[in-house]
């Protein structure tokens, strides 16, 4: 455990990102991001070369939330850079279940690791969490607000596949109410040049205005449009999003709004042929099982992406001599 | 016109938005002090037109910050034989912990025990606060 974190963490502009938090998607600077996604390049290329970097720590696990691709890529990260890994994959497994305070449970849990990753279904529990652990926190998910690491994993597929970062149309379909992915990819993505956004829901999903006031004060361009067959020939990057069924409180808007829009070949020919698809993932009907095979579609290689990126988060946050090699 | 007498020493709270000085009195307890207060209610005023003021005959402790949220236009004389010895003018505080709750039913704070509630000031014009944990916006605060 690094007993130093409260001193160094947060606290830097410099690119030494040992024992930091990441909580919400602008924690880090472009210059701190663009240093992960080189990492992520580096592994992608000579995975040998980090297998043993991080011997001898061990990643906190904590999921409060049910979670498929991102627990197992956080343990599968962690495990390919040589560390261990504790934890729990749902909050019944754990003392929260007796009745224990997220705040016991993260200075308990921080006694026995070096870094902690946690979804939880609160929003703000990982801000909650920081006040109280010694050790860095990674948010993997809170609620409906932020999801930083699927949006490394989205930039890190978009910088593979497009080979570039700025003069692109991304276009996000779906859940942009409750769709913390989103939210988090449009804070982050507009910070590279030329980039605007096609936002494409019903009206009872559209984007939130917190996010509209950060495009407007940043003067990023963006439309906001109902018809998917008109918009998609616009775009460079289409995100996919389901309609999160555990959201909503009334579940008959849940089945009124599930099945909105539905990407299927047809709609693909409308589509540039260069654009890209991506998902964050599960899908339920959002995307024909038909579109898979088409060659634009990202969202089954952005997981492995996701893998590799987040083994890159945990060796720049935890490798102590990570800025030395670089 | 009405006339309350000079205070020769406590506070004078002038400028409140006509209408918020019963609720003013309420949340500093005045309603059931056992020393003087006079809630004049309904006052011309040059610059709002009408206006409450409380008198209160006695030096009483509170928090500016509290009460900017509930009229950030409010003056605060004290006063000291018979004159003024200090004035502030209240504004509404750029931070409050543990004065409003988070109305969010998906924010932290509204599951876990013991935690504080903070929140920051967004935009003054709408009163709009965020939550320091969830970023949640609410707007038109008051107390």
């Amino acid at each position: 455990m690094n007993v130093k974190k409260k001193a160094i963490k947060n606290g830097g502009k410099s690119m030494l990102m040992t024992n930091r938090d990441l909580i919400n998607t602008l924690d880090f600077s472009i210059e701190e991001q663009e240093s992960i996604l080189s990492i992520a390049q580096k592994i992608i290329l000579r995975p040998v070369d980090f297998a043993n970097s991080l011997n001898g720590k061990i990643m906190g696990s904590l999921f409060f939330e049910p979670s498929t691709r991102t627990r197992l890529s956080f343990e599968a990260a962690m495990h390919r850079l040589g560390g261990a890994v504790i934890g729990f994959s749902e909050q019944n497994a754990s003392s929260v279940s007796k009745g224990e305070s997220l705040r016991d449970t993260i200075q308990t849990v921080a006694q026995y690791s070096d870094v902690i990753v946690m979804r939880h279904p609160k929003e703000g529990a990982p801000v909650f969490a920081s006040k109280y652990s010694e050790v860095p926190i990674i948010n993997a998910g809170d609620g409906g607000r932020e999801h930083p690491t699927q949006t490394l994993t989205d930039i890190l597929t978009i910088r593979s596949k497009m080979g570039k970062l700025n003069n692109l149309t991304i276009g996000l379909c779906g859940d942009l109410k409750f769709g913390r992915t989103v939210h988090s990819l449009v804070k982050n993505i507009s910070r590279y040049p030329n980039i605007n956004f096609i936002f494409v829901s019903p009206k009872e999903l559209e984007i939130p205005d917190y996010i509209k006031n950060y495009l407007n004060e940043n003067q990023i361009e963006y439309k906001e449009m109902e018809n998917l067959e008109e918009a998609i020939q616009h775009m460079d990057v289409l995100y996919m999003t389901r309609v999160q069924k555990e959201r909503f409180f009334n579940e008959e808007d849940y089945i009124r709004l599930k099945d909105s829009y539905i990407l299927d070949t047809l709609k693909m020919k409308l589509a540039k042929k260069n654009m890209i698809i991506l998902h964050p993932l599960p899908r339920v009907n959002e995307i024909s099982y038909d579109v898979d095979s088409d060659p634009r579609a990202m969202y089954f290689k952005q997981t492995k992406y996701g893998m590799v990126v987040r083994m890159a988060l945990l060796y720049k946050i935890l490798h102590q001599e990570s800025f030395k090699q670089l | 016109m009405l006339t309350v007498t000079s205070i020769k020493k406590g506070i004078v709270i002038d400028h409140i938005t006509a209408g918020l000085g019963f609720r003013l009195m309420k949340y500093l307890k005045l309603n059931k002090a056992s020393f003087p207060v006079a809630l004049i209610s309904n006052v011309p005023s040059k610059k709002y037109e009408k206006k409450d003021i409380i008198k209160i005959q006695d030096l009483i402790e509170f928090d500016l910050a509290k009460i900017g949220l509930i009229d950030p236009n409010i003056t605060i004389s004290f006063i000291d034989g018979g004159r003024t010895i200090r004035k502030v003018n209240v504004q509404l505080p750029n931070k409050v912990e543990d004065v409003i709750i988070c109305k969010n039913p998906r924010c932290i704070t509204s599951i876990e025990k013991n935690v504080s509630h903070k929140f920051e000031l967004v935009d003054g014009k709408t009163k709009t606060y965020k939550c320091c944990y969830c970023e949640d916006f609410q707007k038109e605060i008051t107390i």
